[in-house]
């Protein structure tokens, strides 16, 4: 979600996020309770086909799978070892299928979309005392701040490198404490400037 | 018209201004002086993101100790570093933020977003990933979303500190064609030109108020 959102005019752009999540938790589960390999082959075939209809490609889609590479393999192996090949193409078939769908809903709805729908799901979870818009806040900020500490940690290390410091990870941690700290500061004043009202 | 009465502003011991009174009603005012000399605290009581420890200050009659909520309504903040004022993860997003704590209906939101875009050239960018865009592209962000709340006030903290020349021209520009009062802190002494007003502070106080022929010399001299 950080920026896998591509934008477009498809049809599953065009819905809304509440449908898309349930119908993605819907196949989730279903994936799990089918046992045949063709179902599985199936699934993914319409995975790939739901790509298409969103104006996504192939490499997209592979995309998504890269960074589990290492994961599938030792599935693969895994299964290949204990259970044979049949069930070792099936396990990592499935996952695949669910990787894909799950990828699918980030790229074609946008994070603030998603987040409005969490938010108004919470809202059921008021009487418990859950406070729904903090709640969308605190993961819209999760979001946008990842890659913001990531950058904070380069800089960190980039400088103690040059003092010789590299392999501590206190030199790096501690300063990249300090100034995620202050940075948090900074940002609660700049949302209160921007009018949020937590109460609301 | 800002009102500023008998404000003095602590921190524990520490007392960072003392004593100021005074009324803001030109359009274009610039707040300049060394580091710690307490103008980002001054700039931070203007829309009560700070409250003073005592004296008061007023936004068109509004204390901002009594009504923050509508004197931020009226006031809009940039920051230094727009990294800590982009809260959300693309551009559209983060402009939407501020006009919906304001509850504006959404295709209020839409048009102004576009129109936001448009005006400083972003348009390519909406859906763009905040992490992304250059330092002035960032800073436009921050002051459009500012300026979709339409405030009648801006009051900005350094914010072409971290941008090289060009960015600081565009950013320029882009306060210059502004129908706001604006309120700007900065270092970059060329920035004022055309100002009105500009406040020199040094140790928590004022020491100079004047316009920029008389008070930039003054400031420059005593930095010497």
């Amino acid at each position: 979600m950080l920026d896998l959102y591509r934008p477009g005019t498809s049809p599953l752009h065009s819905l809304s996020p509440g449908p898309k999540i349930l119908v993605m938790m819907a196949a989730g589960t279903a994936l799990f309770l089918v046992e045949s390999l063709p179902l599985v082959l199936g699934a993914l075939l319409l995975t790939l086909a739901l790509y298409r209809l969103a104006g996504l490609t192939l490499g997209d889609a592979l995309v998504q799978l890269r960074p589990l590479a290492p994961i599938f393999v030792i599935f693969l192996a895994l299964q290949y070892w204990l259970s044979g090949p049949v069930l070792a193409a099936f396990v990592v078939l499935r996952l695949a299928a669910l990787i894909l769908l799950a990828s699918l809903v980030t790229l074609t709805t946008r994070a603030s979309d998603m987040i409005d729908t969490i938010t108004r799901a919470l809202a059921l979870l008021r009487p418990l005392g859950v406070n729904p818009a903090k709640v969308g806040l605190a993961i819209s900020l999760a979001l946008r701040f990842i890659p913001v500490l990531g950058q904070i940690t380069t800089d960190v290390r980039e400088a103690q490198k040059t003092r010789g410091l590299e392999r501590s990870v206190i030199a790096t941690a501690l300063p990249v404490a300090i100034r995620t700290l202050k940075m948090a500061d900074d940002i609660a004043d700049a949302i209160e400037a921007r009018g949020y009202d937590p109460r609301a | 018209m800002i009102e500023i009465e008998t404000v003095r502003l602590a921190y524990g011991d520490r007392t960072v201004l003392h004593d100021i009174s005074l009324s803001l009603t030109e359009r274009r005012i610039g707040i300049i002086g060394a580091n710690g000399s307490g103008k980002s605290s001054f700039a931070r009581l203007l829309n009560g993101l700070v409250l003073p420890s005592s004296g008061s200050v007023r936004i068109d009659g509004l204390d901002t100790r009594a009504k923050g909520k509508e004197v931020r309504r009226k006031v809009g903040f940039v920051f230094q570093n727009p990294d800590n004022q982009i809260v959300f993860p693309t551009v559209a997003e983060d402009l939407a933020f501020g006009m919906k704590n304001l509850r504006l209906p959404k295709d209020e939101i839409a048009r102004k977003t576009d129109a936001i875009l448009a005006r400083y050239d972003l348009s390519d960018l909406r859906d763009h990933p905040a992490h992304l865009l250059s330092g002035g592209q960032k800073q436009l962000l921050a002051i459009s979303g500012v300026l979709v709340m339409d405030p009648a006030y801006l009051v900005l903290d350094e914010p072409t500190t971290l941008l090289d020349l060009r960015n600081t021209r565009r950013i320029a520009a882009a306060l210059e064609a502004l129908a706001q009062t604006v309120i700007l802190a900065t270092h970059d002494l060329d920035l004022l030109e055309g100002f009105d007003r500009v406040l020199v502070f040094d140790e928590g106080r004022i020491v100079a108020d004047d316009t920029p022929a008389a008070a930039l010399p003054f400031y420059v001299e005593r930095m010497a």
